[in-house]
């Protein structure tokens, strides 16, 4: 589903992802993880497509296409989500308009016709469920006075509502306590399947103590240095990131 | 009658206008009226038009448009004349009772004067002069000094007819009342209407003044309206201008608050060549409430100007502006808005927000606030915002299939939205809300093709011969 070979990124001359590599198929859920300013966030802003960035080698390849073609509107219409680490607040913009915006031009996109607002308003309240959001979104802005686990909360709201084939979910885990944790993580698995991938950011292990990764990859200096299943996860819990760091150093040293 | 006369400036040439035409001008106008337009227009002659060396009207250069051979309708030309024919505006089919002006004359619909069954008169300005002398006389001119605007001079100098609204004590008007003003004209025109509303003790009262060009020519209109608001009525003005771009359309607005009374201003500007709003508001007595409100979504080269003064005159009064615009191309816009505090005004609430959007490098805007405070024992803030639509949000928006197309108009609606909402009446929020919505797709052309475009029904419903209006 999902190729990157040989990618490196630059914001402003600065080298952020250095010959990073990942192969991502349908089914598979892969976790990445690695210290603070390793380059995580950037992966997923470059795959949105997120144009602050400058590529300066390297492909990413998403279904047969090449990811680079695409605006950021179309690879979401093609099925790429990000969860954002930090939702954006949009006042004036209601969740309502917000969410049929996007699934109107998706479904015009894949040549449907528009849902109409009954419809609509159906599917949005079965997916509130699913996130076990109960104030009624319609009318509130997006993100506007959210509380951070209400935000988190919201990301896999809209993650439900346009199913993607490819989610990104960064630092999706962050500020979150363990309650709403365990909720983001309900409606994640929930939106699993054979036809879709999951690549999950994140810091710390206890996220994938709820949503079972395929692999785990560590992220450090711009590209992957070790991957292995989820035990590797639970390494690095113990372990700490310095493990990875002295290895990766010694292999650098060779 | 039309006349011009097009070899000397425009203000030599009102002067002599003004003389050559005073018995027309006259009319059946009263003697005090036409005291007061004798004034006025030595006021006038004084003041002159504005220029850029003014202060407030620095950004505003009308220079050009002084230019302009322009034509004056001294006598109702109003021919027969059926409004639901040529012209069908947008908030027309709301429950209103309408009236309209057609280049500054009351057009007899079916008479110059409606008195309701609750008391309330409504009609001609001209007529009320002879039919209701005594009301005209007490309030004609209280509000608006000519002595301190030219324009509000040469207006008053020439006040022949308008909207004349009365509404006694304690009644509520259950209809909003609409005014539209549709400038049609072959030749480029001078009109200068004016309008009185007055509120007696405890009425209420809606009016929605629409105003409209049917015409590719240059047009200069002239307004004046007063407003007196007596103690504890109500009275909600809103004004919606979606003009040509041949137009320049001056709007003097004057409100006069009287104890515990409560004025809301909403001034829509959707399109228009050069607009200027001035208004100005006496919060007279105490325990008044004023809300300002305005929106500007300006294109192209228009020009907007709103001047905002609110005098806060007495204790415990509360005003709150708002003006939101958003700008496009080479769209320019100025905001001014000066809040006096006086010594008596103790317990004032005066507040003040003007914030805009800039779309493209070239547009640009003048915001100044200005505040002149006396009273010691007073809540007052100013806030100016210029900025462009936030990247954060645009990319938000994107990441989530919406087009970059559909993000800003999301977020321009989302940033107009603001003051919509200030509408109170549900079925007028929801009409400008969808003329603001299209405005904004770009759905809402300017008045060149509004005859074609201003109506729900699509342009289907006008089959009309331009040449034979």
């Amino acid at each position: 589903m999902l190729s990157i070979k040989d990618l490196s990124v630059s914001i402003n001359g600065k080298t952020i992802l250095d010959g990073f590599n990942l192969e991502v198929k349908a089914g598979e859920v892969h976790a990445i993880m690695g210290p603070n300013g390793t380059g995580k966030s950037t992966l997923a802003s470059v795959i949105a497509g997120r144009d602050m960035f400058d590529v300066d080698r390297g492909e990413i390849t998403y279904r047969g296409q090449n990811l680079f073609d695409m605006a950021p509107e179309i690879r979401a219409r093609e099925g790429i989500f990000l969860g954002f680490q930090y939702p954006v607040e949009i006042p004036g913009v209601s969740m309502a308009s917000f969410m049929r915006t996007a699934i109107n031009e998706k479904r015009k996109h894949l040549g449907l016709e528009p849902m109409s607002g009954a419809e609509f308003l159906k599917l949005m309240e079965e997916k509130k469920k699913l996130v076990e959001i109960q104030s009624k979104l319609t009318n509130r802005s997006v993100n506007e006075g959210f509380s951070g686990g209400e935000k988190k909360k919201n990301e896999i709201f809209q993650m439900a509502l346009l199913e993607p084939r490819l989610a990104i979910l960064d630092e999706t885990d962050s500020g979150l306590d363990i309650d709403a944790l365990k909720v983001v993580a309900n409606g994640v698995n929930k939106l699993r399947s054979p036809e879709n991938a999951t690549i999950i950011i994140t810091h710390y292990q206890r996220l994938l103590d709820f949503i079972i990764p395929d692999y785990v990859h560590v992220l450090f200096d711009g590209r992957i240095v070790k991957s292995g299943d989820k035990s590797l996860a639970l390494e690095l819990e113990s372990k700490g990131y310095e493990w990875v760091k002295k290895e990766a150093n010694m292999a650098a040293a060779h | 009658m039309t006349t011009s006369i097009n070899t000397l400036p425009l203000k030599d040439r009102l002067l002599s206008l003004f003389y050559e035409n005073l018995p027309h001008i006259k009319g059946n106008a009263t003697p005090a009226a036409n005291r007061l337009r004798e004034m006025a227009l030595a006021a006038f002659e004084r003041q002159g038009f504005p220029n850029p060396k003014m202060e407030n009207w620095r950004f505003s250069d009308i220079s050009q448009l002084l230019e302009t051979d322009f034509a004056f309708d001294f006598s109702n030309q109003s021919r027969p004349f059926n409004i639901e024919k040529i012209f069908t505006c947008d908030v027309y089919d709301l429950d209103t009772f309408s009236v309209t002006l057609l280049n500054g004359w009351f057009v007899y619909k079916n008479a110059p004067l409606t008195r309701l069954s609750n008391g309330t008169i409504i009609g001609s300005l001209a007529k009320a002069m002879e039919v209701y002398p005594e009301i005209v006389d007490e309030y004609l001119g209280k509000a608006a000094s000519a002595e301190k605007s030219g324009l509000v001079a040469l207006n008053t100098a020439f006040i022949q007819d308008g909207l004349f609204i009365f509404v006694p004590e304690g009644v509520t008007v259950e209809k909003p009342i609409q005014l539209i003003n549709i400038v049609d004209s072959q030749v480029p025109l001078l009109l200068q209407p004016r309008h009185m509303l007055i509120a007696e003790k405890g009425s209420n009262v809606t009016l929605v003044n629409c105003d409209h060009s049917l015409t590719h020519n240059v047009s200069f209109t002239n307004t004046v309206m007063e407003v007196f608001a007596h103690p504890e009525a109500i009275v909600d003005h809103y004004k919606i201008q979606n003009k040509g771009k041949n137009s320049a359309l001056f709007t003097n607005t004057f409100f006069h608050l009287q104890k515990k009374s409560r004025v809301s201003s909403n001034i829509i500007t959707l399109n228009g060549g050069f607009t200027r709003n001035n208004l100005h508001v006496t919060l007279q007595e105490t325990e008044t409430h004023a809300d300002l409100n305005g929106l500007y979504l300006v294109d192209r080269n228009q020009h907007v100007d709103n001047q905002v003064f609110i005098d806060h005159a007495a204790q415990g009064c509360f005003s709150n502006q708002l003006f939101k615009g958003i700008l496009d191309d080479q769209a320019r816009a100025v905001f001014s808005g000066k809040i006096m505090v006086r010594r008596e005004a103790q317990q004032t609430l005066a507040y003040q927000n003007n914030k805009n959007l800039l779309l493209t490098d070239e547009a640009k805007v003048n915001t100044q606030p200005h505040l002149e405070i006396y009273a010691d024992d007073v809540k007052c803030s100013h806030g100016a915002t210029v900025g462009q639509l936030d990247p954060e949000a645009m990319f938000y928006l994107r990441s989530r299939g919406i087009s970059e197309k559909s993000a800003r108009q999301l977020m321009m609606l989302a940033f107009a939205d603001e003051v919509v909402q200030k509408i109170s009446i549900e079925p007028l929020r929801q009409r400008i809300g969808s003329m603001v919505e299209r405005r904004l797709k770009g759905e809402l052309s300017i008045c060149d093709q509004c005859v074609l475009h201003c109506n729900d029904k699509g342009p289907t419903t006008f089959n009309i011969d331009m040449s034979k209006i």
